[in-house]
């Protein structure tokens, strides 16, 4: 309480301490006893409508509400909502949320309360909420610490391992990639070298039984900007590129660097980067990336 | 419904104070002597045959606060005297029905409120229903902002609404002197900072006469030719937030749409409340609303909506106008709406 320095004025409270007891009747107070168990009720008119939450009157006709208490909702649908940047110390939540009427599945009438999205983007009229109930419920409207939204997705982790294993075309290829050379091969029927190395043409099916030394020169054929961390890229935005190597028919993919993403560009000639001797392996990771040697672009047919 | 055949009854003088955004430190009845004090110099009464006031304890936080603000009036020897907690819109209704009897022939009728004693916005919770609404910490603000969305009104019609009422309010010596608006200071979404009616302290007195005593008070007599007042269901979710199905039926009742409405002062504390408003009554493009500012630039909670009533009047007083219409509201989102028509 702040103690106001002019001695003429004085900070006066209206307070009932303790709360203020009321009785609440039969028709709140079914209303409540269920709220304690963890059920929301309305009340049917003689007209079948179903108020909630109950009035002990109809409000169209003013006339007493059966003794007809329906289950409704849980779930419900918000009409209107308004969005409270700053909570006061009395609202039910103290972090942004929206009020909002919320018409509970089986209701006639909207209840009002608070629904607490992760986002105010997510509020909208017609969205599904959902009640979060307080840890012990006493029979109270505040039973309901707020809504939420409906579930209407989930996220699933998945992670497997496998245990691959170079052999074949491929072995050879990167034993290649450890000296320092791309293999490649050619296939005698389609006069078509390919790079990695592989034992067949996708072609034609022929038996490609000896590899080709390719240089380590070659020209972007395409490329795209990745946004997206990557843990073998050196840094986002990184450029992923179909580089067709000199003396190649099919390009391979690598990374490029030594230059800004927006500068990559199709036609663009590149020589890759291996990493010093001391460190190679049998591994892509030889090689760094591809970057450009500077040499004119080549035109792509 | 049968029309019951009405005794004449007319305004025939209205003061207000020079209302203030902060508490100036008058007590109540030191607010309300001088507006008493006014009307009592232009009708030459000094003795009323009947006295209704409209205020709110909750606004000064403590019980019976009305009564105290019977000092300014002279209650000895004993007055015929009554109080509504409400706007005093409607401790005028209830003289109007007072007069109706036939017995007395004037009556004095004030509202009066200080909003700057705390925060209107949480205090008005304490009017919201005890067990669903109240406990939740629903504030004025926020129960406003629900039904502006349920309105969904376009916001440069709004920021319109608030720029044509606070310049109103600047040409009027009674109201507050607000900027235009500007910024987009968001107050509880979808409503501005700029939506929001001004704190005020202030307070309004009117007389009636009936008849003959109307005619000899008054060159010009504001004759109350309709008077009704309509309520929905008190909580939010039973109603159609963004129509005042009672505002509607009031003012058939009372007749607004019988003859032109040369000026209508409306109760809209905020902007969409306006837009509501103006359906709910079917005002046309024709009808001036709320010259006097209205609540956008001065809101003496339990003294606007009498205001209203008080503004309406005057323009017939002054010989400006023929028929106006005054509206007052009271509860949370327009619940209770009173529509008053007066010809000349």
């Amino acid at each position: 309480m702040t103690v106001p320095s002019d001695p003429l004025v004085a900070q006066h409270v209206l307070e009932f301490p303790g709360g203020y007891t009321r009785t609440t009747g039969p028709v709140i107070g079914r209303f409540l006893s269920e709220l304690r168990g963890r059920r929301i009720v309305g009340a049917r008119t003689a007209e079948g409508r179903v108020l909630v939450p109950p009035l002990e009157y109809d409000p169209a006709t003013g006339e007493p509400v059966t003794g007809e208490y329906v289950e409704v909702g849980p779930a419900g649908t918000v009409t209107t909502w308004a969005w409270v940047h700053e909570p006061l110390d009395g609202h039910p939540v103290d972090r942004p949320f929206a009020w909002a009427l919320i018409k509970l599945d089986g209701a006639d009438t909207a209840l009002v309360h608070a629904v607490c999205p992760e986002h105010p983007k997510a509020m909208e009229a017609g969205m599904r909420v959902w009640p979060v109930w307080r840890d012990q419920p006493s029979g109270h409207i505040t039973d309901i610490s707020y809504f939420v939204p409906e579930v209407t997705k989930i996220v699933s982790n998945v992670r497997s391992e496998y245990r691959l294993q170079a052999g074949g075309a491929l072995r050879v290829f990167l034993e290649g990639v450890r000296r320092g050379v791309f293999l490649g091969g050619r296939c005698d029927q389609c006069d078509k070298v390919y790079v990695p190395y592989r034992a067949a043409c996708p072609a034609c099916g022929n038996a490609i039984p000896d590899t080709l030394e390719l240089p380590d020169t070659g020209t972007i054929t395409t490329f795209a900007i990745n946004n997206l961390p990557d843990p073998r890229a050196p840094q986002v935005p990184f450029v992923s590129a179909y580089i067709l190597l000199d003396g190649a028919d099919v390009p391979m993919i690598a990374l490029i660097g030594d230059v800004p993403a927006h500068e990559v560009r199709q036609g663009m000639r590149v020589k890759a980067v291996w990493v010093p001797e001391s460190e190679r392996t049998a591994s892509m990771a030889n090689i760094r990336w591809f970057a450009p040697t500077g040499e004119p672009d080549v035109e792509l047919s | 419904m049968r029309a019951l055949a009405t005794r004449e009854v007319a305004i025939v003088a209205f003061a207000q104070t020079r209302h203030t955004p902060h508490d100036t430190g008058l007590t109540e009845p030191e607010l309300i002597l001088p507006v008493i004090n006014e009307v009592k110099r232009r009708t030459g009464l000094e003795r009323f045959g009947f006295t209704c006031s409209g205020s709110c304890d909750y606004l000064a936080g403590a019980p019976f606060s009305f009564v105290s603000a019977l000092d300014a009036l002279g209650a000895w020897p004993p007055i015929s005297e009554s109080h509504v907690e409400m706007d005093g819109a409607w401790a005028l209704y209830e003289a109007w029905v007072r007069l109706q009897h036939g017995d007395v022939d004037s009556a004095l009728v004030y509202g009066f409120g200080k909003s700057s004693l705390g925060d209107l916005r949480t205090i008005m919770t304490l009017q919201l229903d005890p067990y669903y609404l109240a406990p939740l910490g629903l504030d004025q603000l926020s129960y406003a902002a629900l039904q502006a969305a349920a309105v969904g009104a376009d916001r440069k019609e709004l920021d319109e609404i608030v720029r044509r009422s606070r310049a109103d309010g600047r040409a009027n010596p009674y109201a507050l002197d607000l900027p235009d608006p500007e910024g987009e200071d968001l107050a509880v979404q979808p409503l501005k900072q700029t939506d929001v009616p001004p704190s005020t302290d202030g307070a309004a007195a009117i007389v009636l006469a009936a008849g003959d005593l109307a005619r000899e008070l008054s060159e010009s007599p504001a004759f109350v030719r309709g008077i009704a007042h309509r309520i929905e269901p008190h909580y939010l979710g039973m109603r159609h937030l963004a129509r005042s199905v009672s505002a509607a039926d009031a003012a058939r009742a009372a007749g607004v749409g019988k003859g032109p409405v040369e000026v209508a002062e409306l109760h809209a504390q905020f902007p969409h409340e306006e837009i509501i408003l103006r359906e709910a009554l079917e005002l046309t493009g024709d009808t001036v609303i709320n010259p006097s500012g209205g609540p956008l630039a001065a809101n003496p909670v339990m003294a606007t909506g009498l205001i209203r009533i008080g503004e309406a009047a005057q323009r017939i007083l002054d010989g400006q106008a023929r028929r106006t219409v005054a509206h007052a509201a009271g509860g949370p989102c327009l619940q209770h709406n009173l529509v008053t028509v007066l010809e000349a």
